[in-house]
C-alpha cells in the first residue's frame, strides 16, 4: 500500500513516517467508536423523549402549548455555523497552517457554541418563567429537559475543551497530539450538530405540529 | 457540612441502640471491613510494600498489570458476596416456622448487594480483567491502544466496588434488587441513601466498562499483528470482539437509566414516578436494554476460555472454528433483540409477548452449535482431565441443563407462572455460575502459569472442584422444585413446611461452595509457597496453541521482543510443529512502552469522594470532586511525554536468555505435564500426526 492510500483523510500531520499516521488513525478511530456509545445514549434519550413527549403530559402543558419555533430557528442556524466554522478551522489546520487564521476561526466557533448555549437557557428561562414548565411538572417535561439538556451539557463541555486545546496550541504549538485532539473535537462537535437537527425535527418540528 | 451523615448512619449504632441477631450480622460485617482494611494497612506498612504497591501496580498502565488487578478485586468482592449468599440461605433454613435471624430490611439489603456484587463487581471485573490479560498477548501486540484509558477504567470500577463496601459500615445498601426497579426505587418509597449507594456505584462501574469495550474493540481491530486476520485470531480474542461490542452499545442504556433515576430521586423530575407522567416501565425497558445483552457480555469471554480450554487438553485444533465465530456473532446480535422476556407479565399484548419469546429460544440454536463444537473437539482428542478440563465437562452438562430451563423460560406461558419464583432464581445461578463463574476458575488455573511463572497446585485444584461442582448442584437444582412449589424469590420467611428439607439442601450446597472456595484460596496460597518445583518458567506448560505461549512466564513488560507474524490459526501451535518456534530474531529494536501514570488513581479516588459526597449530600465534597477528576484530566492532557524507550540491548539480553533456556532444556510430554518436570517447554504430541491434521484442517475449511 502507498504512503498516501494510509493517510487518513482527515488528518494531516505533515511530513512524517507512516507509523505515526498509523497510531493517529488507531485515535479517531477510536473516537469515532466513542460518538456511537454516545449516540447510544442520545437515541436512548430520544426514545424516552418520544414515550413520554405523548403519554407523560399529566396535568401539565404540552409540547404544542409551549414551543415557539422562531428562537429555536436561530439555534439551529447558530449552531450550524459553528459547525461551518469549526470546519474553516480544520481545513486551515490541514492546508495554511497560518496560526492567528486558526485561532481566529477557533475563536468564533467558540463564541457562536456559547451563543447557542445562552439561546437555549433563554429558551429554558422563558419555559418556566411564561409557561410554568419546569421539569418537576411533568414526566414529559422532565424528558425534555433532559434531552436539550443533556445536549447542552455536551456543547458546554466541547467549548471547555475548545478553550484547553486553544491554550495547548498557544502553549505547546501545532504539535501531533494537539492536532488530533483538535480532530476529534471537531468530530465531537459535528455530532452534536447532528443530534440537534435530530432534536430540531423530532422534538420542535414534530411537537408543534402534532 | 456532613450532609445526612451522622454519627448515627454508623453500622455499630444499630447494634448498640437496637440490639438484635440482625444488627450483629450487619456490625459483625462492617467490622470486617474496618478490620481488614485497618490489618492491611499495617501489613502494607511493616513489609514496606506502600511503594511498591504505588509504583508497580496502582500507577502501572501495563494492560498485564492492569488486568491481574481486575481479577484481585473481582476476586476480592466475590468473597463478600458468596458469604452473603450463604448468610441469605442459612436464614432461609432458620426461617422455618419463625421469622429467622435476619430482619426483612437486612435480607433486602443482603439480596441487592449479592446480585449488585455479583454482576457488577465480581463477573464484570472478571472477565474485564482476563480479556485485559490474554487478548493483546493473543494477537501478537505489545498493549491495548489506550493504555492510560484501560487504568481509568479499572479505577472507576474500584471507585464503584469501594463504594459498596464503605456501605457495610456506613449508612445501609438498596433494598431494591440489583435491577432497582422503581417506584419501590423511587424517593418515596426508598427515601434513605440506600438506593443512592446503588446508582452511584453502578454508574461509575458502567462508565468504566464502556471505556473499556472502546478500547478493547479499537485494540482487536486495530493493533493485531502481521498475518493475524480475523479468522485467524484464537476463540478467546473473538469473544473478546463480540463483548467489547456489546459493552459499547449496551452500557449507555444503563448509565442514562440510573442517571435519571437520580434525577427522579435528587430533582423531583417525574421519569419512573407513580404520578405526573410518570412511567416506570421505561426503566424496564432501559435497565433490560443493558442487562440483557449484560449477561452475554459475561458469558461470551467464557465461552472463549472454554474453546480454548478444550482445544489445548484435547490436543487438537477446535472443531469448527467458523461456525464457532459465527455463533458468536449472533449471540450477539440476538441478545439486543430479547430483553423483553425480563418483564412477560407487566402487561403488553400476546403477540408481543410471543415474538421476544420467539427471539428469546432462538439463542439456544447457535449456543447449541457452540456446544455440539467443544463436544466435537473432544472427540478423537487425546483428552487430559487437568482441573480447567474437569470444570470443562461439568459445564457441558450443567449448561444445557441451565439453558433447557431457560427455553422454558422463554414461553411467556409458562413464564407467567414461574415468574419471580426461585425456579427463575435457580436458572440464572444455573447458566452463570457453571458458565461464567466457573469458566473464570478455569481459566485462573489455565492462564495463571502466564501471569506468575508457576503452576497452580493440581491436586488442590481438584479437590475444589469436587466441592464447587456438586455443591453448586446441591446449592441450585433444589431451587427449581421449591420455585414449582410456589417459593418465591427475595423472600426473607416461609410458611410451607414441605420447603424445609429443600431449603436444607441447598444450605448444605452453599456450604459445600464456601468449602471449594477455601481450598482455592488454599490452592493459591499452597502454590505460591511451593513455586519452584511448580515453576514454568519458559511459558509454555499446557502445549498451547496461540501465541501468549511462545513467550517467557511471566510475560515481560513488552510482550514480544519482536512483533510475530503469523501464518494460520493456532500460530504456535503451528511453529511448533513445523519447528520454527523460538526462532531468534534478526534483528531487535527499540521498544516504547506507556509511562506510569497517576491520573488513573487520582481520578478514581476523586471520583469515589464524589459519589460518597452525592450518597450523603454532601454537596461541596460532590463538587469538588467532580472538578477535580476534570481537573486531572486537562492538567494531564498537557504532558506529552508519555512514553519511555526500552533499549534494544535490554529486550536482546532478556530474549536471548529465554531462548538459550528453552533450547536447553528437555522438554515434557503431555503425560508429565502436571509433574515438577514440567519447566514450560512442551514436546509436540505426536508430532508428525496432528501437523497431518492440522493441514487436513485447513483444506477442510478451504473446500468447504
Amino acid at each position: 500500500m502507498k504512503l498516501y492510500q494510509r493517510l487518513h483523510p482527515g488528518v494531516n500531520l505533515g511530513p512524517t513516517d507512516p507509523e505515526s499516521h498509523e497510531e493517529a488513525e488507531e485515535k479517531i478511530f477510536g473516537f469515532w467508536i466513542f460518538l456511537m456509545s454516545d449516540l447510544v445514549l442520545f437515541s436512548v434519550l430520544f426514545a424516552t423523549y418520544a414515550a413520554m413527549s405523548i403519554q407523560g403530559v399529566a396535568q401539565g402543558p404540552s409540547p404544542k402549548d409551549i414551543f415557539d419555533l422562531s428562537p429555536v430557528f436561530l439555534e439551529t442556524m447558530v449552531l450550524l455555523a459553528s459547525s461551518f466554522t469549526f470546519g474553516l478551522a480544520i481545513l486551515e489546520l490541514k492546508y495554511r497552517k497560518n496560526q492567528r487564521r486558526l485561532a481566529l476561526w477557533l475563536t468564533l466557533t467558540g463564541l457562536l457554541g456559547a451563543l447557542f448555549v445562552g439561546l437555549e437557557l433563554n429558551d429554558y428561562r422563558i419555559l418556566l418563567a411564561e409557561h410554568g414548565a419546569a421539569p418537576q411538572t411533568s414526566g414529559f417535561l422532565s424528558a425534555y429537559y433532559l434531552l436539550t439538556g443533556t445536549h447542552a451539557l455536551h456543547v458546554s463541555v466541547a467549548i471547555i475543551w475548545l478553550i484547553v486545546l486553544a491554550v495547548q496550541l498557544a502553549t505547546l504549538g501545532p504539535v501531533g497530539p494537539v492536532k488530533l485532539r483538535l480532530m476529534r473535537l471537531a468530530l465531537f462537535w459535528h455530532m452534536l450538530d447532528i443530534i440537534w437537527i435530530g432534536i430540531f425535527t423530532f422534538v420542535y418540528l414534530y411537537g408543534v405540529v402534532l | 457540612m456532613f450532609g445526612r451523615l451522622t454519627w448515627d448512619s454508623l453500622v455499630f449504632s444499630g447494634a448498640i441502640e437496637n440490639p438484635s441477631a440482625s444488627e450483629f450480622v450487619a456490625s459483625g460485617a462492617g467490622s470486617v471491613v474496618v478490620l481488614g482494611g485497618i490489618a492491611l494497612f499495617i501489613l502494607l506498612a511493616v513489609m514496606k510494600w506502600w511503594r511498591p504497591l504505588w509504583t508497580d501496580w496502582l500507577t502501572s498502565v501495563d494492560h498485564k498489570k492492569v488486568g491481574i488487578m481486575y481479577i484481585v478485586l473481582a476476586i476480592v468482592m466475590f468473597l463478600r458476596a458468596v458469604i452473603e449468599a450463604a448468610v441469605m440461605r442459612s436464614q432461609q433454613l432458620a426461617a422455618y416456622d419463625g421469622a429467622g435471624y435476619l430482619s426483612a430490611d437486612h435480607f433486602g439489603q443482603l439480596f441487592t448487594t449479592h446480585g449488585t456484587i455479583m454482576i457488577f463487581f465480581v463477573a464484570m471485573p472478571f472477565i474485564t480483567g482476563l480479556m485485559n490479560y490474554v487478548m493483546p498477548l493473543q494477537i501478537g501486540a505489545r498493549d491495548v491502544s489506550f493504555p492510560r484509558l484501560n487504568a481509568i477504567s479499572l479505577m472507576l470500577t474500584v471507585a464503584g466496588a469501594i463504594l459498596v463496601m464503605i456501605s457495610l459500615v456506613v449508612g445501609k445498601f438498596s433494598t431494591g434488587g440489583w435491577t432497582a426497579y422503581p417506584p419501590y426505587t423511587g424517593i418515596e418509597f426508598s427515601p434513605g441513601e440506600g438506593v443512592d449507594y446503588w446508582i452511584w456505584a453502578v454508574t461509575l462501574g458502567s462508565i468504566g466498562s464502556t471505556l473499556t469495550g472502546i478500547n478493547f474493540a479499537v485494540t482487536i481491530y486495530k493493533k493485531r499483528c502481521p498475518g493475524m486476520n480475523l479468522f485467524r485470531m484464537p476463540m478467546f480474542t473473538w469473544t473478546t470482539l463480540c463483548t467489547s461490542i456489546l459493552m459499547i452499545f449496551a452500557m449507555a442504556p444503563l448509565t442514562a437509566a440510573s442517571l435519571m433515576l437520580a434525577l427522579d430521586r435528587y430533582a423531583d423530575f417525574h421519569f419512573f414516578t407513580n404520578g405526573d407522567g410518570g412511567n416506570m416501565m421505561n426503566f424496564a425497558n432501559l435497565f433490560w436494554l443493558f442487562g440483557h445483552p449484560e449477561v452475554y457480555i459475561l458469558v461470551l469471554p467464557a465461552f472463549g476460555v472454554w474453546s480454548e480450554v478444550v482445544s489445548t487438553f484435547s490436543g487438537k485444533r477446535i472443531y469448527g472454528y467458523t461456525s464457532l465465530v459465527c455463533a458468536t456473532m449472533c449471540i450477539a446480535v440476538f441478545s439486543f433483540c430479547v430483553w423483553l422476556h425480563h418483564f412477560f407479565t407487566m402487561g403488553q399484548s400476546a403477540g408481543v409477548n410471543a415474538a421476544f419469546g420467539i427471539a428469546t429460544m432462538l439463542i439456544g440454536i447457535p449456543t447449541g452449535v457452540k456446544i455440539y463444537d467443544w463436544m466435537l473437539t473432544m472427540y478423537r482428542g487425546r483428552i487430559r482431565f487437568t482441573v480447567p478440563m474437569l470444570f470443562h465437562i461439568n459445564f457441558l452438562f450443567m449448561f444445557v441443563l441451565g439453558g433447557s430451563t431457560g427455553i422454558l423460560l422463554a414461553n411467556p406461558t409458562i413464564d407467567f407462572q414461574v415468574h419471580n419464583s426461585l425456579f427463575l432464581v435457580a436458572h440464572f445461578h444455573n447458566v452463570i455460575i457453571p458458565g461464567v463463574l466457573f469458566g473464570m476458575f478455569a481459566a485462573v488455573q489455565f492462564w495463571f502459569p502466564k501471569a506468575f511463572g508457576f503452576r497452580l497446585h493440581e491436586g488442590l485444584g481438584r479437590k475444589a472442584f469436587w466441592f464447587l461442582a456438586p455443591g453448586f448442584v446441591l446449592a441450585f437444582f433444589p431451587l427449581y422444585w421449591i420455585g414449582m412449589m410456589g417459593a418465591t424469590r427475595r423472600t426473607a420467611t416461609w410458611a410451607d413446611p414441605a420447603y424445609h428439607i429443600w431449603f436444607a439442601i441447598a444450605m448444605l450446597g452453599a456450604a459445600m461452595i464456601l468449602a471449594g472456595t477455601a481450598l482455592l484460596i488454599a490452592q493459591v496460597v499452597v502454590s505460591v509457597k511451593r513455586r519452584k518445583e511448580l515453576a514454568v518458567p519458559l511459558g509454555d506448560p499446557w502445549d498451547g496453541r496461540s501465541l501468549e505461549w511462545s513467550i517467557p512466564a511471566p510475560a515481560p513488560s513488552w510482550n514480544f521482543a519482536v512483533v510475530p507474524t503469523v501464518f494460520s490459526q493456532d500460530a504456535f501451535d503451528a511453529a511448533k510443529c513445523n519447528g520454527t518456534a523460538y526462532q531468534a530474531p534478526a534483528k531487535y529494536e527499540d521498544i516504547h512502552v506507556p509511562r506510569n501514570s497517576a491520573i488513573a488513581p487520582l481520578i478514581g479516588l476523586f471520583a469515589c469522594a464524589s459519589a460518597f459526597g452525592l450518597i450523603w449530600h454532601i454537596w461541596w465534597l460532590a463538587i469538588i470532586g467532580f472538578v477535580m477528576v476534570w481537573a486531572v484530566v486537562i492538567v494531564s492532557s498537557f504532558n506529552l511525554d508519555t512514553e519511555e524507550t526500552i533499549p534494544a540491548d535490554v529486550v536482546r539480553a532478556q530474549n536471548e536468555a529465554f531462548l538459550e533456556a528453552v533450547r536447553n532444556a528437555p522438554g515434557v510430554t503431555r503425560d508429565d505435564e502436571t509433574s515438577s518436570a514440567n519447566q514450560g517447554k512442551a514436546v509436540p504430541e505426536r508430532h508428525e500426526n496432528r501437523f497431518a491434521q492440522n493441514m487436513k484442517g485447513n483444506m477442510t475449511e478451504a473446500t468447504t
